[in-house]
């Protein structure tokens, strides 16, 4: 590079203000680095992550994790992290599935449809969203009965202000979980195998096997391990019920209410994503006589997908940060477990900068992996 | 140049200190910006009846609202003003260590912990607590031992989430907390029915039972008390002459009930020769000086806030909607814990 040109070569300005504009950011963050430690000694406020190996010594209401009062502080927050992706990941599966129902319905040509589409989003993303978690954990723990008189759904199964109960294995979990990946692989494989030999033969490449594949591995895993264990049944209590598995209204509100938030966004953005491929398409694909499910699979899709990706992203991304939300309806995610932490040992600074930091990992390894996506699907066809 | 700049402060507080001459050396920072403000600061809790909560007025009234404007009126005088900042537990000790506020005057426990290592100080105990459970009667519970699998509702940023576990740990019982982030969404949820029991202190739940529940009577507290709650005063550990002052405060008032001096004859006590009596109000001596204020400092705090006994039967005793004994919070000499240092 040239930088003879001094001050009149836009190079050199450029790297010079550039150096100036780092200094200041370096020595802003330096002075309020060296005047927090200088604060916190002349209060004599004790540092550090120590504390992060000490007894936890309270309890948490649902853990995926074995958790008790005596593990650390550091596991304490490891269950809140876990509670908190559990969401994450459950309410961006729903909110896609949700959001993409609302999306076509609100193209489609019936005129009750789309009307309907169209008022659900003007509804729900027009509401505060901690205002519709209030309304949903309202909604569970006002209507449902009371523990002592929950009907029995199905066998083994209860809806109460306690939450949904339901009977689970004894053991052999993990077979049922190993059927379900081997069947998510095995339909992974035959997809690509099918489209190599759509590419080279012409052959259809069917849905049906994949799908097949998706539910019978693990049914039959599931078959396979009911036959041979018992069931744990959830039993009436006086306060409620033990054994079995649970999921408790604070989860079920948290997850309805975020997905149903998010999916009239996502909805919106899949809207704008077609009508953004020109009328034009379709009426090429007309005229190849492809039906309306099969343009809108192989034609529109595909083109709108590179301008619904990124916007998709950030939705995830507010859904994701939106989970510490959970607080206000009694749901332990890693923000209440934080909290807690933070009044027992009083290491403010400290437990936000990890909460900070995890938060900062998990919304970048989204927005990561959304790339990726993007980079995969933005430009198919249009080569 | 960090030393230019001490050596600049220094000098720059020796010129103020020369100049203000007729002020006690004493006076500490806290002290000195109350005073310049004319106005003290004082975190509170958002909500709490009988100990800090607002009225329809915007008044607020309290046993702990009522213990800062006896400090206040200790140090401004007569023309004492006070400014009450309602916090929530999480931000209440980071106002009070980056200054926001004087001095937190709301149920906040004193521990070890709290006191050695937040920076902070607990300059003494205005009211002794303790956690408990506040069920509904329909359960037929006698005893918080019962209460083997229920879930429980309670807030988070208090200790009543370790006490929980402590006492269920002890007790070889098992329980499902549902813990929120404010006592009021926390109280909801409990009488909604998601919850067997809400647990908090002693104090919040008798204020719950009657402000909150559809009918009081169909609700009740159960005897246990599974914890030691002390609340107290309190104020930054980087001002020990703010310290003392909010100290000697309160001791004033409890050794204001041993000397059966009340708001009513304060002023006829001025004339009394009990010596005991002559010291604290500062018709003799000079107690006041040495904390940096003036002779009238408790005469003052007495007379606009009462005794501490008079602060309690108004605000929390059986008089009031809270309907609470005096039990441990009665004087030493009565049974109780509350006990004034000599205010000699």
């Amino acid at each position: 590079m040239k930088l003879s040109g001094g001050w009149s070569d836009p190079a050199f300005r450029a790297i010079v203000t550039q150096a100036a504009v780092l200094a200041f950011v370096a020595v802003v963050v330096a002075f309020l680095a060296v005047n927090l430690i200088g604060n916190l000694e002349e209060r004599s406020i004790r540092t550090g992550f120590g504390f992060l190996w000490q007894a936890a010594s309270f309890e948490i209401g649902q853990s995926f994790l074995p958790y008790d009062a005596r593990a650390t502080f550091g596991t304490a927050l490891l269950v809140g992290l876990l509670n908190t992706l559990v969401v994450a990941v459950l309410g961006i599966v729903l909110s896609t599935i949700a959001g993409g129902v609302v999306g076509i319905a609100s193209l489609s040509r019936n005129r009750l449809v789309a009307p309907l589409a169209t008022a659900y989003v003007e509804l729900v993303r027009n509401v505060p969203l901690l205002l519709q978690l209030y309304l949903w954990y309202a909604i569970l723990t006002q209507l449902l009965p009371a523990a002592s008189e929950a009907p029995q759904l199905l066998p083994g199964i209860y809806l109460a202000k306690s939450g949904l109960h339901f009977l689970i294995l004894e053991s052999g979990g993990g077979i049922v979980l190993a059927g379900l990946v081997l069947g998510i692989l095995a339909s992974f494989a035959y997809g690509r195998w099918s489209r190599r030999r759509a590419d080279l033969t012409g052959a259809n490449a069917l849905l049906w096997p994949r799908l097949v594949l998706l539910v019978a591995l693990p049914a039959a895993a599931l078959v396979l391990v009911a036959a041979t264990t018992d069931f744990n049944v959830p039993r009436p209590t006086r306060f409620g019920f033990s054994g079995g598995g649970m999921v408790t209204p604070e989860l079920t509100a948290l997850l309805v209410g975020l997905s149903l938030y998010n999916a009239a966004f996502i909805a919106e953005i899949l809207r704008a994503g077609i009508l953004s491929v020109g009328k034009a398409q379709s009426e090429a694909a007309a005229s190849l006589s492809l039906s309306r499910a099969q343009t809108l699979r192989l034609v529109i899709v595909p083109q709108a997908m590179k301008l619904v990706v990124p916007p998709l992203a950030n939705q995830y991304l507010n859904l994701a940060k939106n989970t510490s939300l959970a607080i206000a309806i009694g749901y332990p995610d890693l923000m209440s477990i934080g909290n807690t932490i933070i009044n027992q040992t009083g290491q403010a600074i400290e437990v936000i900068a990890i909460l900070m930091g995890v938060y900062l990992t998990m919304s970048l390894s989204i927005s990561a992996l959304m790339n990726w996506y993007n980079a995969r699907v933005a430009l198919v066809g249009v080569r | 140049m960090n030393d230019l700049f001490k050596n600049g402060l220094a000098g720059a507080l020796l010129v103020a200190a020369a100049a203000g001459a007729g002020t006690p050396a004493a006076a500490g920072p806290t002290l000195d910006a109350v005073r310049q403000r004319g106005e003290i600061v004082c975190g509170v809790n958002t909500g709490v009846g009988g100990f800090s909560i607002a009225d329809s007025s915007g008044q607020w009234t309290g046993l702990t609202t009522d213990f800062c404007r006896a400090v206040s009126s200790a140090v401004l005088g007569d023309a004492a003003k006070e400014k009450f900042v309602p916090l929530s537990p999480q931000q209440r000790f980071t106002a009070l260590q980056s200054g926001e506020v004087d001095m937190l005057t709301m149920a906040a426990t004193w521990t070890l912990t709290r006191d050695a290592s937040l920076g902070l100080l607990y300059a003494g105990v205005y009211f002794y607590d303790g956690q408990g459970f506040l069920v509904p009667k329909s359960l037929g519970l006698k005893s918080a031992t019962e209460l083997d699998g229920a879930s429980i509702c309670t807030a988070t940023g208090t200790t009543s989430e370790l006490n929980l576990a402590d006492y269920f740990r002890a007790n070889k019982i098992t329980f499902t907390p549902v813990v929120f982030e404010a006592q009021n969404e926390a109280r909801a949820a409990f009488f909604s029915g998601r919850c067997q029991a809400f647990s908090a202190d002693m104090s919040i739940l008798s204020s719950v039972r009657i402000s909150d529940a559809p009918n009081p009577d169909d609700w009740q507290i159960l005897p246990e008390m599974i914890s030691k709650e002390p609340l107290g005063p309190v104020v930054g550990r980087n001002d020990l002459e703010w310290f003392t002052i909010a100290k000697w405060t309160l001791m004033a008032l409890i050794e204001a009930e041993e000397l059966g001096v009340t708001s009513q004859n304060v002023d006829q006590m001025k004339e009394s020769q009990d010596p005991g009596i002559q010291r604290l109000l500062g018709t003799s001596g000079d107690l006041g000086e040495k904390l940096g204020l003036d002779a009238g400092w408790a005469y003052r705090a007495i007379k606009r806030s009462g005794n501490y006994g008079e602060m309690f039967e108004r605000n929390v005793g059986p008089n009031t909607p809270l309907r609470m004994e005096r039990g441990a919070n009665a004087l030493w000499s009565k049974g109780g814990l509350m006990y004034a240092m000599p205010v000699r």
